[in-house]
């Protein structure tokens, strides 16, 4: 049986069919949220273990997707065991006060072929602040592959106050990488 | 005739980077101590741009000892004793260079690149690797009490030749006016 409908699905692909596919199962293990800082000019790499999405993307209607995003703030990893422990404190992301970061999408718009944008609000540490990332969406085993950057100002949402504010030691610009993989909506064939 | 003090150029190495290692092993004890900070990275920074400095510094001085041997030791000087100074310098010449490449390799496991000056990045010859950054780390630090320790021998001996047996062998090595005895 299920063989099957997995060859029936491999039919309707391989003939370019328009039949909708929406990919609204998100992968939680195949899925990665890196960031880049500068500290004095160097490239440190830093990463969440823990976030969720919610998403529901349909490339032949993808100005009808939506996404979002919710990250538990204390699981990052941010390059090394000190920082790890500054970065969730009071002048970071406090994470006591405010356990997760949020992004909510307002809308996505083709740029052509399998490039697109996605506009939303980010939350952070109770400040919401508009975002715009570019990104590319493509299939890989039978998954959709959400791949994107974007650069944030950390101080828009106060990540560093106090003397950590002087942004020629950790710059302001803090790069989002992002790397989203979803299953399609079983049944959506 | 073999000249009897070292060459200009050997006498401002030596003392420039006697003043810079200094600074760099007091830098490194006091940083490596310090909350995190925007400071302490800055003086990580620091650090590190001074140590690549000491490794290019002991490389230029390693490439002019080569065709400007250092003069002879004084004859008077017991077999013994020659053969400490010379097992000496050459051991603290290796730890001259093994310092800095530690430094450097500790810096990569640690997933901190190195960029000279903030300028120049160095290749990462490891990737990040938490436990081979701390062993690193731990042999930069054992490297460095070797090193200090090899140093307070070093001068030692020369106040000793310079005080007790009064013979050439720190005069030589001082900037001033050639001194012939
Ligand atoms: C000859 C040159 C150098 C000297 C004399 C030197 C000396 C020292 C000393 C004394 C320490 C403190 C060790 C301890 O706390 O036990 C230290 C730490 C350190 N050095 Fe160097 N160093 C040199 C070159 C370098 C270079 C070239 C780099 C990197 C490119 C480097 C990176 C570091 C780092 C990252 C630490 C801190 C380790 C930690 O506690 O996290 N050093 N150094
Ligand atoms: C970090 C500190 C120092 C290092 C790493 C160091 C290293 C060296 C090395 C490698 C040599 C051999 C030069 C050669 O033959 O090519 C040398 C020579 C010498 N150093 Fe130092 N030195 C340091 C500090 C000092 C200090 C503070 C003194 C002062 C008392 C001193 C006095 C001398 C003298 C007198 C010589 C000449 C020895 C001779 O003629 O054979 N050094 N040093």
């Amino acid at each position: 049986m299920t063989l099957l409908r997995l060859t029936l699905a491999a039919l309707l692909l391989a003939s370019g069919s328009a039949c909708a596919v929406e990919f609204n199962q998100f992968q939680a293990d195949r899925s990665t949220l890196q960031f880049v800082s500068k500290q004095m000019g160097v490239a440190v790499n830093g990463r969440f273990r823990k976030f969720a999405a919610t998403l529901a993307f349909d490339p032949a209607r993808p100005t009808a997707a939506t996404a979002r995003l919710d990250l538990d703030l204390a699981s990052v990893d941010a390059g090394s065991a000190d920082a790890d422990v500054e970065v969730v404190g009071k002048s970071w992301f406090n994470v006591k006060l405010y356990p997760t970061a949020t992004f909510v999408s307002s809308a996505i718009r083709p740029l052509g072929g399998d490039k697109f944008e996605l506009a939303g609000t980010l939350t952070i540490k109770g400040r919401t602040h508009d975002v715009r990332a570019p990104f590319t969406f493509s299939q890989a085993g039978g998954n959709g592959v959400f791949d994107g950057t974007f650069v944030l100002k950390r101080l828009d949402f106060a990540l560093g106050d106090g003397i950590w504010s002087d942004v020629s030691t950790v710059a302001n610009e803090v790069q989002i990488k992002f790397h989203i993989v979803a299953a399609p909506a079983a049944g959506s064939k | 005739m073999p000249a009897k003090r070292y060459t200009f150029p050997a006498i401002t190495l030596h003392w420039l980077m006697a003043v810079l290692l200094i600074g760099l092993f007091g830098l490194g004890l006091y940083m490596s101590d310090l909350p995190l900070s925007p400071d302490k990275l800055m003086f990580y920074s620091w650090h590190k741009w001074a140590g690549v400095s000491a490794f290019l510094l002991v490389l230029l001085r390693l490439a002019w000892r080569v065709g400007h041997p250092p003069p002879p030791l004084p004859e008077a000087m017991p077999r013994w004793q020659q053969a400490a100074s010379h097992g000496l310098h050459h051991l603290l010449y290796l730890l001259m260079v093994a310092i800095p490449l530690t430094g450097w390799l500790m810096s990569s496991a640690k997933g901190f690149q190195t960029v000279y000056f903030g300028i120049v990045p160095l290749p990462d010859l490891l990737g990040k690797n938490k436990e081979l950054g701390e062993l690193l780390e731990d042999i930069h630090s054992a490297l460095n009490f070797g090193l200090a320790g090899l140093v307070v021998a070093h001068v030692i001996a020369a106040l000793k030749h310079h005080l007790v047996d009064r013979d050439d062998v720190l005069s030589r090595m001082l900037p001033l006016r050639q001194r012939y005895r």
